[in-house]
């Protein structure tokens, strides 16, 4: 009999023959925009999660700031302390003895040494007024007047820091005996495991954020499944999938997680560069000594060229993390389903 | 084709330590294209021998066979592919309140991957041929019950699939739309796809022969 003959007896209009209807292998896939099978833009909100995932971007970014600047802290304090020297002559005035032009004095024959080696980048015999200055705060003010026979202070920067020190020290004391030669390496140092600590403590709140973002999508995650539990009762005894049922909430998790990095590197973004301007002095210093290193800005900004790059690079972290997250705590879910 | 052997089917019960026994030994057969009554009052089983047929729960005694398929031992990931083939009409419809009458019939077919322009001809067709041609668009909350069940007698039809299990499908529609109902059904049947209908309606089934299974207590009984 065929199907039409049931036809004529129902009320329903059967079609010319409804179980007949072909289904051609073609897998084209299409599915209708915004087509949204499991009912992810009311389980999966777009209010709570983005805002989390902003404000995990928002710290995310100070916290890579952070790192960036210790960095280049780090970097400065090695290597412009590093190449501080300082050289001390005592009796100054008087007439160096041995080779040279006749009648110098003891501080004319280091400085033209000094000024003469390669390895020196700058010596500057500090004036009697800047002696005066370094040595108030222990001896007052007008230290002259105390008549101490002080030595005469050459602050000296190095081209090439540590490595012709000793050499520069044996040639000084050879032309004026007495001569001090001291290098700023323990406060270089100290410095500078102070500046590797805050460069450990940012990227251990990098992490800690990167962890937090990550336990916030799972547990929203988690909510938008026990939300849309019937739904997907439903669609996986019509024959989804864990893969059809993973890929619908990582869609939406990382648009939610884009939405959200993006926002929370934009709100970032004037608090880095008011940072950057707070603490501008310390980058100029780090930019001459630096050059044109990863923690140089680019001209006419105060934030490094590396920050700048990460900016943007935030809403694809938070997009990988929604992602990944999505799918791996989706498909652990889906296994108590047979 | 479903063959069940010895199977027993107990659920997990909070607060107790041994599980509460629904099914207990149940063993029969229906061959591809056979129709079969599935009788029994409220609590017999007949909706947990249903969902052991439709995959959502597997067995934990005996032996269940679908489709050619083990299903004791079959993997996993097997199972979804199993899905596919097999329709189901639930006894509450479990349409998707979000979706039109439409989507909720293309669900399967989209599922399955197939190609958007044949889901449109197919199911603006099948959805004509239930009656709701004029309601492709109808959100399942602004339909009667009727037209629901009709929604989900399309969903269930829509793959043409080769099992066909249907929880007392005529439960909402009047005397006469389930007769009609039940002349598809066995169509369906004599074209191919095995059917197995569960009801409470003796009449019904009385009226329209075909071996029966009935089922007291979770034990298939003569």
């Amino acid at each position: 009999m065929a199907i039409n003959a049931v036809a004529s007896t129902h009320r329903f209009p059967i079609p010319r023959n409804p179980m007949l209807i072909r289904h051609p292998m073609g897998r084209s896939r299409l599915r209708p925009p915004g087509f949204d099978d499991l009912g992810l833009e009311r389980a999966l909100s777009d209010r709570l999660l983005p805002f989390l995932v902003a404000a995990m971007a928002f710290l995310a970014a100070l916290a890579f700031g952070g790192f960036l600047a210790a960095a280049g802290l780090a970097r400065h304090w090695q290597q412009g302390a590093e190449a501080a020297v300082t050289v001390q002559v005592p009796d100054p005035s008087a007439v160096a003895a041995g080779g040279g032009v006749a009648g110098t004095t003891r501080l004319g024959r280091v400085l033209a040494l000094l000024r003469a080696d390669p390895a020196v980048a700058r010596a500057h015999a500090l004036t009697a007024a800047e002696l005066d200055a370094l040595l108030r705060p222990w001896l007052g003010r007008d230290s002259g007047r105390l008549a101490l026979p002080l030595p005469a202070v050459i602050a000296v920067s190095l081209a090439r820091p540590t490595a012709t020190l000793q050499r520069l020290g044996k040639s000084l004391r050879e032309a004026a005996p007495g001569t001090l030669v001291e290098s700023h390496g323990v406060w270089v140092r100290r410095l500078t495991v102070l500046a590797q600590s805050l460069q450990a403590s940012a990227a251990i709140a990098l992490l800690v954020v990167t962890a937090v973002a990550i336990a916030v999508v799972a547990v929203g995650t988690h909510a938008g499944l026990a939300a849309s539990r019937e739904a997907i009762e439903i669609v996986h005894v019509l024959g989804a999938t864990d893969d059809y049922i993973a890929a619908r909430f990582a869609a939406r998790a990382t648009r939610l997680a884009v939405l959200g990095g993006g926002a929370g590197a934009l709100a970032a973004l004037p608090v880095l560069l008011t940072l950057a301007g707070l603490a501008a002095p310390f980058g100029r210093l780090d930019t001459a000594a630096a050059g044109s290193g990863p923690a140089a800005g680019f001209p006419g900004t105060a934030l490094p060229t590396l920050l700048w790059l990460a900016l943007p690079l935030l809403p694809l972290g938070a997009a990988a993390i929604g992602y990944l997250t999505a799918q791996v705590t989706v498909r652990h879910w889906l296994r108590r389903l047979p | 084709m479903v063959r069940f052997e010895h199977v027993g089917l107990s659920y997990p019960a909070p607060g107790r330590r041994s599980a509460a026994a629904v099914l207990h030994d149940v063993s029969f057969r229906v061959p591809e294209g056979g129709f079969r009554w599935l009788l029994g009052t409220s609590g017999a089983g007949k909706t947990s021998l249903l969902r052991l047929m439709y995959l959502a729960i597997r067995p934990t005694e005996g032996r269940l066979s679908v489709l050619e398929t083990d299903i004791t031992s079959a993997r996993r990931g097997m199972l979804a592919n199993l899905r596919r083939r097999i329709g189901v009409v639930f006894q509450d419809f479990r349409l998707l309140p979000h979706l039109s009458a439409f989507d909720n019939v293309a669900l399967p077919l989209r599922i399955a991957g197939r190609s958007e322009g044949q889901i449109r001809a197919d199911v603006a067709e099948m959805l004509r041929w239930v009656g709701l041609a004029g309601k492709l668009e109808s959100p399942p909350e602004t339909l009667s019950g009727g037209e629901q069940q009709r929604v989900a007698i399309a969903r269930a039809v829509i793959t043409r699939p080769r099992l066909l299990l249907a929880d007392e499908p005529t439960g909402n529609l009047d005397e006469a739309q389930a007769e009609r109902l039940m002349r598809l059904l066995q169509e369906l049947s004599r074209l191919g796809t095995t059917v197995v209908v569960a009801t409470h309606n003796e009449a019904l089934a009385s009226r329209h022969g075909a071996p029966a299974l009935r089922l007291e207590h979770g034990r298939l009984v003569p």
